[in-house]
């Protein structure tokens, strides 16, 4: 229980639903302070003790179990080495990957639980053949499959999403009838340990100040410098430092990020489409598949859109062909593969590239 | 983003619940006597510090009941100081005498205590160094939790005029351990110096008598012993200077202002009759469950070990560890079976940090995460116990399930 409304609320649903549910708060800094003061005003004692209130009202007993140090290693410490790597990584996926249907499933099982719920709007769907199949939220601008894209059938089994069939304006409403007083707390965005939502400068405390060069990408001239190529997003527009328009007068876009000589270049919006993407690490919710994968659809980022694709598996690597090219594409995100409303699985992207 | 929660069903409803109640050295019921002293005054409005009838009849409630205290800990209820309770007490020692020992003779800026200090005391002292000049030195304890008694002589004997106040406690709150008052005042009073102790733990649990100690100041609370939470007093030496922290209408002795709560200073002392009455008889039945506690869990779970001195040591406190659990957990399973308990640990955000006075005694980390305090008052019977028995094999075989699993990576 996070503090917010959507996990208020799906503990509540658990509960009516007559399982014996004890609330979880992640305490994911030693420090509570540090990771999240000033975000929206808000920290994460404020948070703790919101969800201790949920808790209360909802009359379930309530525990904060400390996964800093899990949370530091897999969660934190990734982000900074992938950034490191000129990758852009989701740190979301990474949770709930390795923390909380991993760490706190793990932990929560062993103490004699059989699941763990959580607000995310996603459905759970058990097929004819007993596998628990990952869906779509039927709450389309809210929907969170995306980020859940990396759970293995195992995962899922141990999962329950209490809120996927449900608007987040019935949410909100239904936890005002129920008296919880996070019903208007504001959604959460940021990145949950960078507090004031600027990576780049949280990145540069880590990693420190290490020059480079924006270059232009027909060319090759050097049309500025940087202080950290993990400062640069593929894709990104605002902040290149670059003192001279372009000859054309049209914005330029970061294309492409190498972090070892730590040059980014930069180029026109109609470069940054890409039409194939290589994959590592994959994921499934089921049966890995093999060769073709049926009905795909892939998702690039959390809130984007769905691109028609070829998707083909080959053991650890899938070959995506996307038939509606996508733009700004960075090595790290993650590809999720949908057939129809259902995730297949997904993978991280180590290449995009035009075909 | 942490959002989680998780679903039980091991098929234990609230009905089949037992109610145990182990966590009394945190909060104790309130005795019948405190309540029907306390709910017997709460139509008693008038002032305490007000001249008329109403006034007085409030003023003979709160001065019946200092004579009572005082009569209970062997002190003049002259000494008796009302306060909110044990942190403002510990504040209002530590920072009061600090303040007007200092005041006195500038030379007087170190503070001599222990690492095991309640939080009320040592975050106290920390914020005197911090902010007021203060060489606060924390004397270390042994494996058991007892003062080094010849690290404190040797501090005090190191620059006897330095030293504003020595601070003690009279009982340690996790572990139990009765500290030796007597030969701390001893050394302290060959040079003049005042000694404040922390019994908030003590009173009603081993004899306590002010005079007969020879302690200063003496911190102690109304909600460890069967009264009310929110009252509670330091008993301040008649001759001894101690500079204010809350400033106003001066009701005690201007060393602490602000209207008395007249009900709950009745309830105080009514326990504080009752509790120190029944002290020596209790005493001796407590110690016997606690030691029944502590040998048959052992007997269960052969690895569980005790923390604290096992002889000088209060007879509620039961402290163990158990290997390869969280305590968090046990706290957890054990709730979950309807028997209450604590880690004895301090919290941030609920965070469990591993217990100051652990570390201090010598145990690592680990030690200190896996260690469960388990309070006996004036209510336990050996049916709590009998559940607790019950209960703790399978919840610590579960626990140590789990406590790898957070701690390891990937």
């Amino acid at each position: 229980m996070s503090g917010g409304v959507d996990s208020a609320v799906a503990a509540a649903r658990a509960a009516d639903a007559g399982h014996d549910v004890t609330g979880v708060h992640l305490a994911l800094s030693r420090n509570p302070r540090s990771y999240r003061t000033g975000a929206r005003g808000c920290c994460t004692l404020e948070d703790a003790n919101d969800a201790r209130r949920a808790a209360d009202v909802i009359a379930i007993p309530f525990y904060v179990w400390d996964l800093s140090d899990r949370f530091h290693e897999d969660v934190v410490e990734d982000f900074v080495a992938e950034y490191a790597a000129g990758r852009t990584p989701n740190p979301c996926l990474r949770c709930n990957e390795k923390i909380k249907f991993a760490a706190v499933l793990d932990k929560a099982v062993a103490l004699g639980f059989d699941a763990v719920a959580t607000g995310h709007y996603a459905r759970l769907v058990a097929d004819s053949h007993g596998e628990v199949q990952l869906h779509r939220s039927v709450d389309a601008a809210k929907d969170q499959s995306y980020v859940l894209g990396v759970l293995t059938q195992d995962q899922l089994r141990h999962a329950m999403f209490p809120l996927g069939d449900s608007l987040k304006q019935d949410v909100r409403a239904e936890a005002e009838r129920r008296g919880l007083r996070v019903a208007a707390k504001p959604d959460s965005h940021d990145i949950c340990f960078i507090p004031d939502g600027d990576t780049a400068g949280w990145l540069r405390e880590r990693l420190g100040s290490s020059s480079g060069t924006v270059v232009d990408h027909a060319t090759g001239a050097v049309l500025g410098t940087h202080q950290g190529s993990y400062g640069f997003t593929v894709g990104q527009r605002r902040g290149l430092g670059i003192e001279a328009p372009a000859g054309d007068g049209r914005p330029r876009y970061v294309l492409d990020i190498e972090p070892v000589t730590r040059t980014v270049t930069v180029g026109p919006r109609e470069e940054l489409g890409v039409d194939r993407l290589e994959g590592i690490r994959p994921r499934w919710c089921g049966a890995a598949p093999s060769g073709p994968v049926s009905g795909g659809t892939v998702q690039l980022r959390a809130h984007g859109g769905e691109h028609r694709a070829r998707v083909t598996v080959d053991g650890e690597r899938v070959l995506v062909d996307l038939l509606d090219p996508a733009q700004g594409v960075a090595a790290g995100q993650a590809a999720v593969v949908y057939d129809g409303t259902r995730v297949v699985g997904s993978c991280t992207i180590a290449r995009a590239t035009r075909g | 983003m942490t959002d989680t929660s998780s679903v039980h069903s091991d098929g234990h409803s609230d009905e089949g619940r037992v109610d145990v109640y182990l966590d009394h050295a945190a909060s104790t019921p309130m005795r019948a006597e405190a309540v029907t002293a306390m709910t017997g005054r709460l139509a008693l409005f008038g002032n305490a510090s007000a001249l008329h009838a109403s006034g007085r009849a409030a003023r003979r409630v709160v001065e019946e009941s200092r004579e009572a205290i005082a009569r209970a800990l062997g002190c003049r209820p002259g000494e008796v100081v009302f306060t909110s309770g044990g942190t403002e007490s510990d504040n209002l020692a530590v920072k009061g005498l600090y303040w007007a020992r200092r005041d006195a003779d500038p030379r007087r800026t170190r503070v001599l205590s222990t690492t095991i200090e309640h939080h009320a005391v040592l975050d106290a002292l920390h914020w005197l160094g911090a902010h007021e000049g203060a060489d606060v030195e924390l004397l270390p304890v042994d494996r058991l939790g007892r003062v080094d008694l010849a690290a404190l002589r040797a501090g005090v004997e190191r620059d006897p005029d330095s030293v504003a106040l020595v601070s003690v406690m009279w009982a340690n709150n996790e572990v139990g351990t009765v500290q030796p008052v007597g030969e701390v005042v001893a050394i302290a009073h060959e040079h003049g110096i005042p000694v404040h102790t922390d019994a908030v733990q003590a009173v009603g649990q081993v004899p306590v008598d002010f005079a007969a100690v020879g302690v200063d100041a003496l911190t102690f609370t109304a909600h460890k012993l069967g009264g009310p939470k929110g009252v509670g007093a330091l008993v301040v030496r008649r001759e001894l200077d101690v500079t204010p922290q809350l400033h106003g209408g001066g009701q005690e002795r201007d060393i602490r202002s602000g209207t008395l709560d007249t009900p709950a200073i009745a309830g105080f002392a009514a326990a504080v009759e009752v509790a120190v009455a029944q002290q020596p008889q209790r005493a001796v039945e407590l110690a016997d469950l606690r030691d029944r506690l502590v040998a048959s869990v052992q007997a269960r779970v052969p690895d569980a070990s005790l923390n604290g001195d096992p002889v000088h040591r209060l007879p509620g406190n039961a402290h163990l560890s158990f290997a390869g659990c969280e305590g968090d957990s046990l706290l957890m399973l054990l709730d979950a079976r309807g028997i209450a308990c604590s880690t004895g640990s301090a919290c941030s955000a609920g965070v469990p940090q591993p217990s100051h006075v652990l570390l201090a005694m010598g145990y690592d980390d680990e030690h200190a995460r896996g260690s469960l305090r388990l309070t006996l008052g004036h209510t336990s019977t050996g049916r709590d116990v009998d559940a607790l028995l019950d209960a703790i094999a399978p919840v610590v075989e579960r626990a140590r399930d789990a406590g790898g699993v957070t701690r390891k990576a990937g």
